[in-house]
């Protein structure tokens, strides 16, 4: 069925500026991503029925529930959808019990509360079912809403940055939790986060958003390293992002050539950007391979590049290694590596080494100023200013 | 002691009670999540009885509910009897009188409630009347209390508008503040000392009444 999921479109310029499309099939979770003030919890607010926006519409399983054309627009009653709120939101005066069974309000009586019960067994929580919301712990109380989220057996589940209530220990063992019971959920999931490494771990799609826009969605993974834009590079927190020039493509190997600091750069065929262009390119940082000192290692021929250590900084286990190549005043190659491959090789300040930048991890995009629309653009650049 | 005083008294803010209550609570709720042109001034004109001298707010009444008054003047064509000086006219001016007092607290009870839990009352699928009767009631249940209390002592005490509107007729408008006013005037010092005692004891259980149980709707066992 074509129809099967959650689609949204989304305009409006006032007062919260939105400009957003995305579609969510049914089990599927997607993840909104964006720093704050990104639009992502009015857009859920939106899809809920708590927030009417101006123009758009909205369509669950072939149900259209908003629509500003012809005047469409279920009552979030209607609309049937699990919602868990940033704070939880249990009803105070009202046990763990009362507060699922206040969901559950289509059955009657005894299969009501069996029903509550359940749920309750489900989120790990049977035996505390008395307990009033200040009686539990954030963790708990984040089970509840989870149950009475569930408890309607939503079209549609909503979570409004449902981890960032709790402490660290607590949110892991959360993630594993909604991760198991994810895998038993038909519905589509939108999950809204300003963590990446919770759209990493928990979404299978994830939408990155700016200011009311929705810049690019795809598989976690797949945004994390091909990034349409350098604004979306930015905001997923790419840190390698510079700018070269296409000197050329050799398709039989599938092989895209760069300039970069005098550096000529094998990347991924990627023939959309024309010989002689200027582009922005990114790489992960997992994809930079350090040269081992003492004696050659494999890969050592694809595009080398040396330059000198300007910052080392121990983060546990791990060092992150800044790398000047070229001038000093251009920005740096960032990478982390282990702690003891630091030590084997002498890594510290001032020393000098190469590294690969694989090939298959250079990713080119338009350059920077012709693709960031003039409002972003003109933001006082929270992510930072585009490398040269 | 003027038991008949006392009792006119009780069933004056009764009567108060019961018309202001449904009244508060409505306005309140408006007032505390609606925004609309003009609620500043609305704000405003619903306290003007606290800062207003009672003799004033007295004046007003018995003008506007006075026999040459399209108000007077229909009640007197219906029952045979003027509005002011009346049990009817005292209730009326009672009412206006504690609005403040009542819708305050009440507002700012239903001001206290999370905008999210009202949203999660709606997402659960909530009629709105389930959702004012189990979640927004219980939880502006202190302010609404605090309505109750706060109605129920100012208009037993209440002595300038009383005064005013409605004289001094035994049975009729002559509530306990005025019987204590007119026994300390007939230097009857023994009987005003006494209903003074009485209705100091009255406030002070109904005040002590509010404390005790907001204190046990915040203790976490409750």
């Amino acid at each position: 069925m074509a129809d099967a999921g959650l689609h949204v479109r989304l305009q409006q310029a006032a007062p919260i500026p939105l400009d957003a499309e995305l579609a969510c099939a049914p089990g599927e979770m997607l993840a909104l991503v964006g720093p704050s003030g990104s639009g992502k919890s009015t857009i859920l607010r939106a899809i809920a029925g708590l927030l009417r926006v101006r123009d758009g519409r909205i369509a669950c399983n072939g149900a259209v529930w908003f629509d500003a054309r012809t005047g469409v627009d279920w009552s979030p009653q209607r609309r049937r959808i699990g919602f868990v709120f940033q704070q939880y939101a249990l009803f105070p005066h009202l046990s763990a019990l009362a507060n699922v069974m206040e969901a559950l309000l289509d059955l009657s009586g005894a299969a009501r509360e069996q029903r509550a019960r359940d749920l309750l067994a489900r989120v790990h929580l049977a035996g505390l079912e008395e307990r009033l919301p200040r009686e539990l712990s954030g963790g708990q109380q984040q089970r509840v809403a989870v149950a009475r989220a569930l408890a309607r057996r939503p079209n549609v589940l909503l979570l409004d940055e449902p981890f960032s209530a709790v402490d660290r220990a607590t949110r892991e063992r959360l993630y594993k939790e909604l991760a198991e019971l994810r895998a038993e959920l038909s519905m589509p999931v939108v999950l809204v986060t300003h963590d990446l490494d919770e759209a990493l771990m928990l979404a299978d799609r994830m939408c990155v958003l700016a200011h009311g826009r929705t810049l690019q969605a795809g598989p976690p993974f797949d945004v994390l390293s091909r990034p349409a834009s350098v604004q979306v590079a930015r905001l997923l927190g790419v840190k390698n992002v510079f700018r070269a020039g296409v000197l050329g493509h050799e398709h039989e190997r599938e092989v895209t050539w760069i300039e970069w600091r005098g550096h000529r750069l094998e990347a991924r065929l990627q023939p959309a950007f024309a010989a002689g262009s200027q582009v922005t390119w990114a790489i992960p940082q997992g994809q930079i391979v350090l040269h081992r000192r003492d004696r050659p290692s494999r890969g050592e021929r694809e595009n080398p590049v040396s330059g000198v250590v300007a910052q080392f900084v121990r983060l546990g286990e791990n060092a992150a290694v800044t790398l000047e190549v070229g001038e000093a005043t251009r920005p740096p190659l960032f990478l982390t590596i282990p702690l003891h491959v630091a030590r084997r090789n002498n890594i510290d300040l001032g020393a000098r080494v190469t590294v690969s930048l694989l090939r298959d991890g250079i990713h080119l995009m338009p350059p920077d100023e012709a693709h960031m629309p003039a409002r972003a653009a003109a933001e006082p650049a929270a992510a930072g200013r585009p490398a040269r | 002691m003027d038991w008949t005083a006392l009792r006119l008294s009780l069933e004056l803010a009764a009567w108060t009670i019961a018309v202001l209550l449904p009244l508060g609570i409505w306005l309140g709720r408006v007032l505390a999540w609606r925004q609309f042109r003009g609620k500043a001034l609305t704000e405003a004109l619903l306290a003007l009885p606290l800062v207003l001298p009672p003799t004033v707010l007295g004046y007003y009444l018995l003008v506007a509910l006075g026999g040459a008054s399209p108000l007077g003047a229909l009640y007197q064509s219906i029952t045979g009897q003027p509005l002011v000086f009346s049990f009817g006219g005292l209730l009326i001016a009672s009412v206006i009188f504690n609005i403040p007092f009542a819708v305050q607290p009440i507002q700012r009870g239903f001001e206290a409630i999370p905008g999210e839990v009202r949203d999660a009352a709606a997402c659960c699928g909530l009629s709105r009347w389930r959702r004012f009767w189990r979640i927004e009631l219980p939880l502006a249940w202190p302010g609404i209390l605090s309505a109750l209390v706060l109605t129920f002592a100012h208009t037993l005490g209440e002595f300038g508008v009383v005064l005013m509107v409605g004289g001094s007729i035994p049975g009729e408008t002559k509530t306990i503040a005025i019987s204590i006013y007119e026994r300390v005037q007939a230097f009857d010092t023994v009987a005003a000392g006494f209903m003074s005692a009485v209705l100091l004891l009255i406030s002070l259980f109904a005040i002590g009444a509010t404390y005790f149980s907001s204190a046990r709707l915040r203790r976490p066992h409750g």
